[in-house]
Parts: C-alpha cells; structure tokens; sequence
C-alpha cells in the first residue's frame, strides 16, 4: 500500500465530525466576533476614518480580520485535533496504526485547514452584509488563503505536539500569533508608520500574509505580492520541515 | 512451530536512564495465547508498546511476520490489534463510529457488517449509538477490544484486559479470546490475575526488572515448578519426626498433629509408598490425608522472588 488513504478518510472525517459538534465553538463564535469587528471598526468608528488609497476603512479591515480569523482558528483547530488525543491518551491508536507521518499530517492539518477555508468564506460572505467588496484577484485570494491555512495549520500541529498543558495549547496564540496579527497591518497600512517602524514591521511575517491577501481583494499591497507569496511559501516549508523532523524522533510522541 | 513474532536482543532505556527492557528475546507461535506475567514495572507494557510502535526501542530488532516493525512498519502494523491497559476512548464519539474509525485507521475499507458482527460479539450492539462517556467501565474495555478486532488482526495484544472488571465479564472475555483462538489469532496479554493465565494461555513467560526469566509450555512449567504436597493427619500428635525418616525430609506442624511430605518433578510419587510404610513400622498412624499442588501463581512467586534475592 502506497498511501493508507482509508485512514487519511478515517481522521479527516474524524476531525471533521468533531467540528460539527462544536459549531457554537469553530464556526458561529468567530463569525460573530468578526461581525462585531465590522460594526465597530467598520460601521461605528470606520465612517469617521478617511478612505485608505481609495477605499473605505470597512472595505479595507476586510482582508486583515479574515486573516486574524484564520491564523487562529488554524491553530486552535490543528493544536487541539492532536493535542487531545495526547491528553486523553487516544494517541496510542495513531502510534499503532499503518499510518505513515505524511498521512497523519495531510488528515490532521488537512482537516483542520478545510475548517478555517470555509470559516474564512463565510466569514467573507458575513463581511458583504456590512461592506461593499470587491475581489480583483480571486484566484489570488484563494491561493493565500489556502497557503495560509496550510501553513497555520502546521504550526498548530506543532503547538499541539509540543504542548504538554492547556496554557501551553494556548499561549502561542494568545501572545504570540494574535499581537503580531494586530501589528501586522490587519487594521491599517504599515505605510502609515514612522519610517524606523515599518522596518520593524517587516521582520513581523503576517505583514507579508496580510499585505498579499489584501493586494488579492484591492490592489493594494504593503510588500510586492512576490515577495508575500515568497515569504507565505516560507513559512510553509519550514513548518513542513519542523513537523518531519518531530515525526522522525517522536519529539513528544514516543518514549 | 511457526513464529509470528520474534523478539531478538531488545533493549530499552528511557532518557531518565531507567532501563525498562535488557536485551530481550522471546519467540511467539502463530495461534498461540501467550501470557506475560510480571509484577509492576517489570517491562510488559513497554515490550508490548515497543512491538506495537508506541515506544521506540534502543536496540534490537522485533519481527512481526517476518515483517521489521520499524523498516516495514506498515506492513506489520497491519497486523496488529492492541488493547491497551488504560481505558482511552474519546469520549464524545459513539461506539459504531469509534469501531469503525479504528477500521479505517487500520487502512480497511468499509465493512459494516463485520463492525456490527464485533459490535454483537462484545454485547455493546444496544450501545452502539450511545456516546463513549455514557458507557460504564466494562462496556468501555469491552469497546476497546472491538476497536482492536476491527482491522481483522492476526496477533491481537491484550494489555491487562481484565482488570476492573466484574467476574461475568472476565468469564466473557476469556471466552472471546478462546473463540478468537480457535479463529487463527495469536493472543499475547499480560495479566496480574495469575489464574486468567493458568485459564488461557499455552505458554507463559515470565518478566522481572526487564529481564525474561523464563518462558515455558503452562503444562511443562507447572510439572516442573510446581510442587505437591502430601499432608497427612496424625491419629495421635508426635513430638518430632523418627530419625529414620529424615531422608523424607517431613515437615511437622506446630500443633505435632500432621506432617508434609512435599515431592516435585524430580521425586514426584517417588517414595510415598515407603513412606506410608516406614510411618506404619514406627507407630504413626494418620487418619486423614490431602494433597496440594502450587498453583502458577506460587511458581510465579518463586520465581520472582529467587530472582529478587539473586540479584
């Protein structure tokens, strides 16, 4: 047997079903809170912003909250689909099973990157009852954000491996991913910063995801798209690299 | 006899430095049951997570079917059911899907009428739309060996599989493992109940401190090891055993009101006959007698304890 492709089935569907369960949790909670974001900033606050190079500050913080949702929601899926079965102790099943690590990880990180792309278009559909959108690179748009998905997923994956707590299931996101998301020009343009801090700005790599997302819906872009996808796909490869290694010395799985 | 599982020199030493298993070597024949007995800490869990691809090993090599658990652990992974000692189950799932999910795992396609055949063979098919959670400690364990049949393994580890559970469920259990016996599977399980291994198994081995101190046929060790005792009762109290029956080696009890003649395989019976009449030439008549055999759990006592002082 080449691919355990029955199994990949198993633990899609597994994780899947699990965010059935869970709606109010995976899916309604950060639509509402997005919804919120759009009636404050958008609406309320938005309305008495200038337009940003044309478009409005509502139309503008569209790409940015998308992203927030989805780098988070990547991770908590991914970290706490692998971190549970380490809690509960289930994880004997994966261990013991014909499973190779490239499975393992296309179902896990697959499941959990389905969950945050659907999140992310109903999310944009929920956007559209509060904005006028307009997407002038919808392949583009897609292509971030499956990348980011796939991407943030891994990194959840890798959190949920390492993790041997529920703070540490949560810290990462909380302190790390979530302040550089807000820094990473979710709510404005990096141009708007003193020179100095733009250069800051550039070692945050959300920068590059949220300028590249945004250049998909508007044109606009903080960074040359190339350079967001270059970085996007950097991202990706060393989470893969990380993710094999941890599959190749059992780094918290195995004795 | 065919081997489907050969242990060769497998050694495991955990980063704290502990070494749970020293080099390790053990033969299991295709359709046997085979019972790893130990006391706590001995190795058993860590040899069956080792050859089931939970713990990695530190060195030596496991074949299962010829197939190297670790180069080609697929193929030998298919092979393989385990029920673990803990009872882990997700809790939110509900029994059909969890035995099927195990299925799937395992790289089988569907088959639901071999899952709901599995799910009636362990009396949970009322069940089988109930949530994990709601299930009492029995039915869980009993979902657990479902999980393990789903994939249709042939050598099937059954770690502790009796333990916290009632004595009907036991007798279950260790009717299902004579039926999945007879079906072809080879069954290895630890156990703590001495009396599930003098039930079920064909051969036994025995570990200590990760060392395999014996491994032997039920029967042959039980013969061997296993002594019996002749007890007989006094018609009047003695104050101490005749010199001319010091080659008996008789015991004489505290109240001086019965003696015991213990014989093994390298006596066994030999001599009783003269003894019953060199009692009768000195005057000691019995009016009672009995005879005791050590169970496995006193061979396994023995053993355990003769390597304790050993070492």
């Amino acid at each position: 047997m080449i691919l355990n492709t029955h199994a990949i089935r198993a633990i899609f569907k597994f994780e899947m079903s699990r965010t059935l369960r869970t709606f109010m949790q995976s899916i309604a909670s950060p639509v509402i809170s997005t919804s919120l974001y759009f009636i404050v900033f958008g609406s309320a606050i938005g309305s008495r912003i200038t337009e940003i190079e044309g478009i409005s500050y509502g139309a503008f913080i569209v790409p940015g909250l998308i992203m927030l949702s989805l780098l988070t929601q990547s991770i908590s899926n991914a970290s706490f689909g692998i971190y549970f079965p380490k809690f509960s102790g289930t994880i004997y099943e994966l261990l013991s099973a014909p499973v190779s690590p490239f499975e393992i990880i296309v179902s896990y990180v697959g499941a959990a990157a389905t969950k945050s792309i659907i999140l992310g278009l109903i999310i944009l559909a929920t956007a559209g009852l509060f904005v006028p959108l307009q997407i002038m690179h919808p392949f583009w748009m897609l292509l971030f954000l499956i990348l980011t998905s796939v991407t943030f997923s891994l990194i959840g994956f890798i959190i949920g491996i390492w993790a041997d707590g529920f703070e540490k299931l949560q810290v990462i996101p909380l302190v790390i991913i979530t302040p550089m998301t807000f820094l990473g020009g979710s709510f404005y343009s990096i141009s708007v910063l003193p020179a100095f801090w733009q250069k800051v700005a550039l070692l945050n790599p959300v920068v590059y995801l949220i300028s590249g997302f945004r250049w998909s819906f508007y044109n606009i872009a903080d960074v040359n798209i190339w350079i967001s996808l270059g970085m996007t796909f950097s991202f990706l490869v060393i989470s893969m690299l990380i993710v094999f290694w941890i599959f190749k010395t059992g780094y918290r799985l195995k004795s | 006899m065919q081997n489907i599982i050969s242990i060769k020199n497998l050694s495991k030493v955990y980063q704290s430095g502990f070494h749970a298993l020293n080099e390790i070597n053990l033969e299991i024949h295709k359709g046997e049951i085979f019972a790893l007995l130990g006391p706590n800490g001995a190795g058993k869990t860590t040899l069956i997570n080792i050859v089931c691809g939970i713990v990695n090993p530190s060195s030596g090599q496991v074949l299962v079917d010829q197939r190297d658990i670790v180069k080609d652990y697929r193929e030998a992974r298919f092979l393989i059911g385990l029920v673990p000692q803990e009872l882990t189950t997700d809790a939110f799932e509900t029994v059909w899907n969890a035995v099927s999910f195990s299925r799937g795992l395992y790289g089988k396609p569907k088959n639901p009428e071999l899952v709901e055949r599995i799910i009636k063979q362990l009396s949970l098919w009322d069940k089988k739309d109930n949530k994990i959670m709601t299930l009492s400690g029995g039915m869980k364990r009993r979902l657990l060996i479902a999980k393990a049949l789903s994939h249709e393994p042939q050598v099937l580890f059954l770690d502790e599989p009796t333990a916290g559970v009632d004595v009907n469920l036991r007798q279950d259990m260790w009717n299902l493992v004579k039926e999945l016996k007879q079906s072809g599977v080879t069954i290895i399980l630890t156990t703590h109940y001495i009396e599930e291994a003098e039930e079920m198994a064909d051969r036994i081995g025995i570990i200590n401190k990760g060392r395999i101190l014996l491994v032997d046929e039920k029967k042959s060790l039980m013969t061997k090891l296993g002594k019996k005792e002749l007890i007989l009762d006094l018609h009047s109290p003695i104050d101490e055993i005749p010199n001319k029956l010091e080659v008996y080696n008789l015991i004489l009890s505290k109240d001086k009101k019965s003696v015991t003649f213990t014989y093994d395989e390298n006596n066994k019976g030999v001599g009783i006959a003269e003894l019953l009449k060199e009692l009768a030439n000195e005057g000691i008549q019995f009016k009672d007698l009995q005879t005791k055999q050590s169970s496995l759990e006193d061979i396994f006592l023995s053993l355990v304890d003769s390597d304790k002082k050993q070492s």
